[in-house]
């Protein structure tokens, strides 16, 4: 198993690397030398620091998985980079915080984060308190089971079963909320989760399909997802509520991401490896 | 503070589960730990071993770590706990190796006399620990253990990172729902705690003047 | 005391307790083979599931420098503070001012009787401290009033005639705390203080539980990244580590407690690990 989610690893840098061989411009790895932005807006402040705080996930795989280097690999991680290089700060100048489902508000109203890019599902709740600019992913909940089990087939299959969720999460508000009689169990996090599924001390963990996929292919054969998706999950990036300028600026920069093929490329060398390359998602400019 | 009322079930169900975490691996512990404490005292050189091994071990280990150990490593070896079951072995486990320190000091501060006169008339090692020593020495290891019990509530709140919703699950759950009255929530919380750690504490301070001027 | 519970054995009494022993050992050999058997069955021995310890050292740096370090950096923070301020709160808890003496009384009571992750999460969630500073908050208020007791233990158990004399040659009473009787206290209660600061270690796992990267996260950290295959191994591992730290500090406790300083008048209190002022564990 190990070997084989190295492989993937090593592949994906191996990718990465490659496409920064490539000679032609490539966002990931290609730095605004001279960002020039207006005096007082985010970007400019970090522009001058050189430096920019970003909050991901650390243990999902294919999205934001980080490993004994210390820095965390994945999807989220490269968008987060090709927004940075607009800013002019170096891939290695960014500070990578783990942000948990629950802390991904708190840290961005307490100005722990500049922003978050970690699964982050935009909903109106949320809006109350951070803004989010994107989407740049669409992805949908669904059910993660063992290999061998028949019985659930779908969110309606979970009744009178256990699920393990997390804490704070979208998936884990809607189970709460539309599918009253699931037991539900949580933690901080959905790695968590996997020991108990495969112990039987739960039935079944739900979330996004991409996070799902990425723990199907890290513990080969052991899961498979169950059913359909049947929710939709925009992934957006959460940033202060209120501060337009900066929401406009990465929206400008996932839009010019999904032209250029840097955000293709992201994909490619990341999630890609496993499912396939999806149409990025029209940004929601609110 | 509404919040706090809205919720009322909830914390009564995290309040009651550490109650039930409480008590349960407090049984379990005095139990393991009166045993433990008889296996350090005893004759027998590979029992007093194990017994030390034991309590070692475990002084030197983090609650949080055995926790771990049995939620996510144990099933690796067959060992498969429903969670509530894995936080009452963890917490049993545990304690015991503190009960077993607490018995043995307990022992230890019976009177010489009192072994030499029950081996004078003839008692094993057995009847002497059973029928003199231990009824005296639970004089002196009340205070101590109603010490260990009041540490033991505190413990059970490691079980939130485990799967398990005792009061400090509820206490960060609403925490996270209501973020306009967090430290209403955690106040609650800590009320609840102190609840029960503060009676025990004047109690096992007033056992303890009581058994000092009895000696 | 333990050797007065059984006659010093005769014969009869040492063939008992030989057969007694033998049997015990070979009992607890016999569940240990066992255990044994069953891990390498599950193929815990392999040598693939030690791999990533063997193969390079990115595993033991990430263990050993984000993880190790982290754990000992806040515990010695925490340490450092709690110990300062355990001292002034002892100072203030036997203070002639009554006032002073009962605010420091409830002080203690009520960081003894709460549980240390209430107030880390306290400290996270309501304060919106940093992960670190979190840790060392709650650790600090706990270890602060723990050691407060144990410092005032040791006040009044010193020898009376040093505060007499202290007062006798002019000092006030606050003077002669400070000068005369804390510093005795210290070295007197010194097996303690370092006992404790083995729990304050201990305690700074709790860390995990409010995302704080020490040892314990570090290993959830690589257990995500290379797979359940490694559960075990990394399992041990970082119980080898903590077990190994916190070994060497209560093998500290105990040299200190066997070759005590002579610089306290009555010598040095033994560390036990249970006592009313500490609420162990």
């Amino acid at each position: 198993m190990s070997v084989r989610h190295r492989a993937l690893v090593t592949a994906a840098a191996l990718a990465l690397a490659l496409s920064a061989c490539g000679g032609d411009d490539d966002a990931t790895t290609d730095v605004e030398s001279d960002a020039e932005f207006a005096a007082g807006t985010t970007m400019a402040k970090l522009a001058d620091k050189g430096s920019i705080t970003i909050g991901t996930k650390f243990d999902q795989p294919l999205f934001g998985l980080r490993g004994p280097s210390g820095e965390p690999e994945g999807f989220d991680v490269e968008i987060g980079k090709i927004i940075a290089a607009k800013l002019g700060i170096e891939p290695d100048k960014i500070k990578w915080v783990e942000t948990v489902s629950a802390n991904r508000e708190p840290f961005i109203q307490d100005g722990k984060v500049d922003i978050v890019v970690a699964t982050y599902t935009i909903n109106d709740e949320r809006k109350a308190i951070v803004d989010f600019a994107g989407p740049y992913f669409v992805a949908g909940q669904t059910i993660l089971v063992k290999e061998d089990n028949t019985d659930i087939n779908g969110p309606d299959d979970l009744a009178g079963k256990t699920v393990c969720s997390v804490e704070g999460s979208t998936p884990a508000a809607n189970i709460e909320e539309n599918y009253p009689d699931v037991e539900l169990e949580l933690t901080d996090a959905y790695s968590n989760c996997l020991e108990p599924l495969r112990n039987d001390q739960v039935d079944a963990i739900t979330t996004d399909n991409v996070i799902l996929a990425g723990f199907v292919e890290q513990n080969e054969g052991e899961f498979k997802l169950a059913g359909e998706t049947f929710t939709e999950e925009p992934y957006g990036i959460g940033l202060k509520k209120g501060d337009t300028k900066f929401r406009n600026f990465i929206n400008d920069v996932l839009e010019e991401s999904y032209e250029d093929g840097s955000w293709a490329d992201a994909w490619e060398a990341t999630a890609g490896v496993v499912l396939d390359t999806p149409e990025p998602p029209a940004v929601d400019r609110y | 503070m509404d919040a706090l009322l809205d919720n009322l079930p909830l914390l009564r169900d995290g309040f009651l589960t550490t109650l039930r975490l409480t008590l349960v691996s407090a049984a379990v512990a005095l139990a393991l730990g009166t045993l433990l404490g008889a296996c350090r005292v005893s004759p027998v050189p590979t029992l007093r071993g194990f017994g030390t091994v034991y309590v070692e071990l475990v002084r030197n280990t983090p609650l949080t770590l055995v926790f771990f150990f049995f939620v996510f490593v144990a099933p690796q070896i067959d060992i498969k706990l429903p969670f509530e079951t894995s936080a009452y072995v963890a917490l049993s486990l545990y304690t015991a190796a503190f009960v077993c320190e607490a018995v043995r000091s307990g022992v230890n501060s019976v009177g010489v006399g009192q072994a030499e006169a029950a081996r004078a008339i003839g008692l094993t090692f057995t009847q002497t620990m059973s029928q003199v020593v231990l009824p005296q020495a639970l004089r002196s290891v009340v205070p101590p253990l109603i010490n260990i019990f009041i540490a033991l509530t505190k413990n059970t709140s490691v079980a939130v990172g485990f799967f398990v919703t005792e009061l400090m699950a509820v206490g960060v759950r609403l925490a996270n729902r209501y973020p306009a009255d967090i430290i209403t929530m955690l106040l609650g919380i800590a009320v609840c705690y102190l609840a029960i750690t503060i009676p025990a504490g004047i109690l096992a301070g007033r056992l303890e003047r009581r058994v000092a001027f009895a000696r | 005391m333990s050797i007065v519970l059984f006659d010093e054995p005769g014969p009869q009494a040492r063939r008992r307790t030989l057969i007694w022993s033998v049997v015990a050992g070979v009992a607890l050999l016999a569940l240990l083979g066992l255990a044994g058997l069953r891990l390498a069955q599950n193929g815990i021995f392999d040598a693939e599931r030690w791999d990533i310890f063997t193969e390079d050292t990115e595993t033991w740096e990430a263990l050993l420098r984000r993880g190790l370090l982290a754990t000992l950096r806040a515990a010695g923070l925490a340490a450092v503070i709690s110990l300062v301020a355990g001292g002034l709160l002892a100072v203030a808890r036997m203070s002639e001012r009554r006032w002073l003496r009962l605010v420091a009384a409830v002080w203690i009571e009520l960081f003894r009787g709460l549980p240390v992750v209430l107030m880390m999460f306290f400290a996270a969630l309501a304060l919106d401290f940093s992960i670190f500073r979190a840790v060392v908050f709650g650790l600090v208020l706990y270890n602060t009033a723990v050691n407060a007791e144990i410092l005032r233990a040791g006040l009044t158990s010193l020898p009376g005639g040093q505060r007499e004399a202290a007062l006798a040659v002019g000092l006030t009473p606050g003077q002669a705390l400070r000068i005369i009787l804390l510093p005795q206290a210290v070295r007197r209660m010194l097996p303690s203080l370092v006992s404790q600061i083995v729990v304050l270690l201990k305690d700074t796992s709790l860390g995990y539980i409010v995302g704080y990267v020490e040892l314990l996260r570090i290993n959830r950290e690589l257990r995500d990244f290379f797979g359940s295959k490694y559960i075990f191994s990394l399992f041990i591992v970082t119980a080898a580590m903590y077990i190994g730290v916190n070994f060497t500090l209560s093998r500290l406790a105990v040299y200190l407690e066997r070759h005590g300083t002579t610089k306290a008048a009555g010598g040095v209190a033994p560390a036990q690990i249970i006592q009313d002022y500490s609420h162990t564990p």
